[in-house]
């Protein structure tokens, strides 16, 4: 599969979610099931879907300890131990891991192969990839907070003043008279840029050109489709706003109604967000729980101090001593190599093999 | 080795991918230089490892048992319950490409598949066809594959073109370990009975004799003490290293390649100048030639075979009744040991907390594993002023150090080399950043892929270390690379050979050796190789003549 | 090694996150915004456009209207009934719709929208 395979694949997947509730809405008027029975299913299987994820890997143990070391251990007091990159104990990983959750640290350590003739090989500066991934999940962030005004009645403050600082530039859309308001939030435009930069990278770059899969395009194109169309009706197919927050308390507060006169653009801005949420804990997006749970990042590099239990360890068979010294003991003797056992007495004991297994 | 392309030819490497094909749709072709032979019938029947029968991976038919394909899915099925990290690795990816360019081989080989998110794809497409239900239905649209005989095929070529150095593990966003899915990858295949040869023979040997050479007792003696001959020809000074001995505090432990190899050998000559020159310190320390391997092919072959092969520390240690283990310079031994060896073959509890008798240091780091890497112990004795020494005897070094991937990602032990090198040299320079420490280069040749008939892999995946080592060279005049690490003594020299000839490779307790300044020693001449010391260049002459 | 608590709780945790709209707006009761019409806003029966179109876009017309009287001088907007407005917020908007608290803020007290209109415009004193 080529790339533009995997781009039309999603695509279309893409075209034909847009018209599902297009069509829905537009021409037959089911504002019942595109307001109210979707988001209630979509939310049910992200709900019950991340959760049986997460219980899924917790089922699995951790049988090893094995975090990926990035830094100086702690061994002899006098040498200055990376208590962050290589954390002996349970304070610096979490350390570890709000670096890693909030500030994507390995991320930021991203280089980029230059093969020049010679060859002479070098990794130079990349952190481009860091910040676009770092803006777009910033951005989104600040959104999805941002659409609780129309989840919570009374708006909290934080809400709102999370809303101000996000428009604080206080510049329309566009420098035409009618599009001066409202103001522009800035999350919107850095969301979409940093997904088109994202998508862009991943034709740019030879490598992830080779990778992707439509699963990658699709979450891509999912996620610009449901920034676009929020664009689309904030600035330019304005709908009543006090119906939508009407219909989202109703869904909350399981009272639901679907108010009058929202336009079929809420409906595919809904709709994009529920196949979201649905499509979460089935793909790629699971990442955001898989995190927390990645054994290389969130354990301590204590097992040479603190013993690790594997619950499912097992006794083996091994070669013992006694097997090797009854193999090798003349040998052992003429070398003179201390023995266990003199020849003579060996001669009943050779029989005797015992298997020597360890009990947890 | 003889159709080894050359040098400037092998450095022409393209990192395009094709554009229009896709992996999926791209065959696999095993070819000579890159792919190792595959394992002897008889040294997987010495182990009790499945369908031992002679097989070549080029051949068409591998000789599979008819029920394969059920007995590596259920495998998967198996490790996927008993490893969270599988689970989460093969669901969790983003392809975001991070890794894609972390990795030596790929750097070396151009080879897509060698990025290590592609290596993991080849895994993960199979995961999908049989656990996710979009993998089921949409089959290539959701990455999806079915596991065929190509496929098996395919992803034995890639597990054994990985030395599972966790380079790539560094950079993930999510932490996804290639190492961890290249050690079960393995796995799967060996309940197959695919492995390459230099894997099996030496996990036989190792089984047998207590390493992986197959070195037996009387042998490995005699060796060290023709080892003790030569530190006597040298320094003049005669040393009586004892073995097997019950009773002795310390047991050492060490990889049986600095027994049997050059450069290991100077590395183990030092070793055994710095324990002589601790016994009338307080040092009683014993070797063994049961124990006689530090380090742990089994690890590159599953996880039960590497506790198999374990278990002999803690056994022999049990035996001779010996305090706490002391461990040299090695490094999958490492990683084994710091991460593994407490959870599989502890607890310990028959050893004590080791102190080092010399300084009275006690190793916290190693309370329950009862076990301590010999550059905590030296870094420790020159700390504490213990050890007389004379750099100026490597003052014809320019050294660098190679951070082997091991000590460095799977444990952190990254200063305490480093601070016996500047102790015992006068010229020390570091790569550059991007190559050393944490982000260290492979040497190529880790996870059981040193062997000779992969040579042209080995010098690809080497590419980016060499380059590194290069660089300090024409800046520095750099002519020798230190490391801590078995397999890169055995592998660098060939690799410095192939692409900076002018640089040789050291274990960092030669170079202790050679400034150690042992009590009642004669004038030395030469070091520990036999070459003229600084300013002794001319006497040797003259003696030549 | 498990750790089941610790991901239960961090399970708790995040889900618990993400259901806040659900706990936090239950046991109060949802009232949707009335806005008010005074008797001479009835008894004009028609705003400057349809009401469809200022429920969603009042603000887009307001903010042409400044652009136009501010930068372009011209007061009179004439609408598509052929009826001719005086461009004025002050003089035409609230003339009609007198009461601000029963009718501009209901809905953007929903919304908790604070339109910068009052920044400069002096809001009608409402008898209360």
């Amino acid at each position: 599969m080529n790339f533009v395979v995997g781009i039309l694949f999603s695509g279309i997947a893409m075209i034909i979610l847009i018209l599902i509730p297009w069509v829905g809405v537009g021409a037959f008027d089911l504002r019942l099931v595109f307001g109210i029975i979707v988001p209630y299913l979509a939310l049910a299987t992200f709900f019950v879907g991340i959760v049986l994820r997460v219980i899924n890997w917790a089922r699995s143990p951790v049988p090893f300890r094995i975090p990926t070391t990035a830094g100086q251990q702690w061994s002899l007091p006098w040498i200055k131990p990376n208590r962050i990159d290589n954390p002996k104990g349970t304070g610096g990983v979490v350390v570890r891991m709000i670096f890693e959750v909030l500030l994507f640290r390995s991320l930021f350590r991203n280089t980029r192969l230059e093969f020049r003739k010679g060859p002479k090989i070098t990794y130079e500066w990349e952190k481009w990839l860091w910040l676009a991934a770092l803006v777009f999940h910033y951005s989104f962030l600040v959104i999805f907070l941002r659409h609780f005004r129309f989840f919570l009645d009374p708006v909290p403050a934080f809400i709102h003043i999370l809303e101000r600082l996000d428009g604080f530039l206080q510049m329309g859309p566009l420098p035409v008279s009618g599009l001066g308001v409202p103001e522009v939030y800035i999350t919107d435009m850095l969301l979409l840029l940093a997904l088109l930069y994202l998508f862009l990278r991943r034709l740019y770059v030879h490598q992830t050109r080779y990778i992707s899969l439509p699963a990658d395009y699709f979450p891509l194109f999912l996620l610009l489709t449901l920034g676009l169309t929020g664009v689309l009706m904030r600035y330019f197919l304005r709908v009543d706003l006090t119906a939508v927050k009407e219909l989202a308390i109703g869904l909350v507060k399981f009272h639901p109604k679907v108010p009058e006169g929202i336009g079929v653009i809420f409906y595919i801005h809904l709709f994009m967000l529920c196949t979201l949420i649905a499509y979460f804990p089935f793909s790629k997006l699971v990442h955001m729980a898989g995190i927390f749970l990645s054994p290389t990042r969130n354990l301590s590099n204590n097992s040479r101090f603190v013993r690790h239990i594997n619950p499912w360890n097992y006794p083996v068979k091994v070669h013992t001593y006694e097997e090797y010294e009854d193999e090798f003991r003349d040998k052992m003797i003429e070398a003179g190599l201390p023995v266990e056992k003199m020849p003579e007495k060996a001669e009943e004991g050779a029989g005797a093999k015992e298997e020597e297994e360890k009990k947890e | 080795m003889s159709d080894l392309p050359k040098p400037e030819d092998l450095a022409k490497v393209k990192h395009l991918p094709p554009i229009w094909k896709g992996w999926m749709r791209t065959p696999v072709e095993i070819r000579s230089g890159i792919y190792c032979y595959g394992s002897k019938p008889a040294n997987l029947e010495y182990v009790g490892m499945p369908n031992p029968r002679e097989w070549s991976p080029v051949d068409e038919d591998w000789k599979l048992p008819d029920n394969w394909k059920q007995i590596f899915l259920d495998g998967l099925r198996e490790r996927l319950e008993k490893f969270r990290s599988l689970k989460i690795f093969m669901d969790i990816c983003v392809r975001c490409g991070a890794c894609a360019d972390k990795c030596h081989f790929f750097i070396g080989s151009g080879d897509p598949r060698n990025m290590p998110v592609l290596r993991a794809e080849l895994l993960r497409s199979i995961y999908r066809k049989e656990y996710t239900t979009a993998g089921k239905i949409l089959g290539r649209f959701a990455g999806a594959r079915e596991m065929t005989y190509q496929v098996l095929k395919e992803l034995w070529y890639y597990f054994f073109q990985c030395t599972e150095c966790r380079r790539c593990s560094l950079f993930c966003p999510y932490g996804i370990d290639t190492a961890e899915i290249t050690i079960l990858g393995r796995e799967l295949l060996n309940l197959l009975g695919l492995n390459t040869d230099w894997i099996s023979a030496p996990v036989a040997n190792c089984y047998r004799t207590g390493n992986h050479l197959g070195i037996q007792p009387h042998a490995y003696k005699d060796m060290i003490d023709f080892f003790v001959d030569d530190i006597e020809e040298i320094t003049g000074v005669r040393l009586n290293p004892s073995f097997n001995r019950k009773g002795a505090e310390i047991l050492f432990i060490t990889p049986s390649g600095d027994v049997f190899a050059d450069p290991g050998t100077y590395t183990c000559m030092g070793y055994l100048m710095l324990f002589h020159y601790l016994e009338n310190l307080g040092l009683d320390l014993t070797w063994s030639t049961f124990a006689s391997e530090g380090g742990n092919f089994g690890y590159f072959t599953s996880h039960e075979m590497a506790k198999r092969l374990n278990a002999k520390m803690y056994a022999e240690a049990k035996r001779l009744g010996v305090k706490w283990i002391l461990g040299g310079e090695c490094g999958h031994m490492w990683r084994v040991i710091n991460q593994y060896m407490d959870t599989f073959n502890g607890p310990a509890d028959f050893l004590e907390e080791p102190v080092s008798p010399i300084t009275g240091t006690k190793f916290e780091n190693a309370k329950t594993t009862k076990m301590v890497h010999i550059t905590e112990f030296t870094a420790d004795l020159i700390k504490q002023n213990k050890l007389k020494l004379d750099p100026s005897r490597n003052d014809n070094l320019v050294v660098t150090f190679h951070d082997s991937c091991n000590p460095a990602r799977g444990m952190g032990l990254l200063e305490e080399p480093r601070y016996i090198i500047k102790n015992t040299c006068n010229h020390f320079y570091e790569m550059p950043d991007t190559t050393i420490r944490e982000q260290t280069f492979c040497c190529g040749s880790g996870a059981g892929l040193n062997a000779g008939e992969n040579m042209e892999l080995r010098m690809r995946g080497g590419l980016p270390r060499a380059n590194a080592v290069k660089y300090v060279h024409e800046k520095y005049g750099v002519n020798m690379m230190a490391c801590i690490c078995a397999i890169d003594r055995a592998a660098l020299p060939t690799l410095m050979e192939y692409w900076v000839p002018e640089v040789g490779i050291t274990g960092v307790h030669e170079l202790v050796g050679n400034a150690l300044i042992l009590e009642g020693e004669k004038e030395r001449k030469t070091d520990l190789r036999g070459e003229p010391l600084p300013g002794m260049e001319e006497e040797e002459e003259e003696e030549n003549v | 090694m498990y750790d089941a608590g610790k991901i239960i709780v961090g399970l708790i945790i995040g889900i618990g996150l993400l259901l806040f709209p659900f706990y936090y707006n239950a046991g109060k009761a949802a009232k949707a915004p009335e806005p008010q019409l005074t008797p001479k806003a009835k008894e004009a029966k028609v705003c400057v456009a349809e009401t469809s179109y200022m429920k969603t876009s009042h603000m887009h017309l307001l903010e042409r209207w400044r652009q136009e009287v501010v930068r372009g001088g011209e007061r009179y907007y004439t609408a598509s009934n052929g009826k001719v407005y005086y461009k004025s917020v002050e003089e035409t908007c609230l003339d009609c719709h007198s009461n601000k608290s029963k009718f501009c803020d209901q809905c953007h007290d929903y919304m908790r929208i604070s339109p910068y209109c009052w920044d400069c415009h002096i809001a009608p004193k409402e008898t209360k």
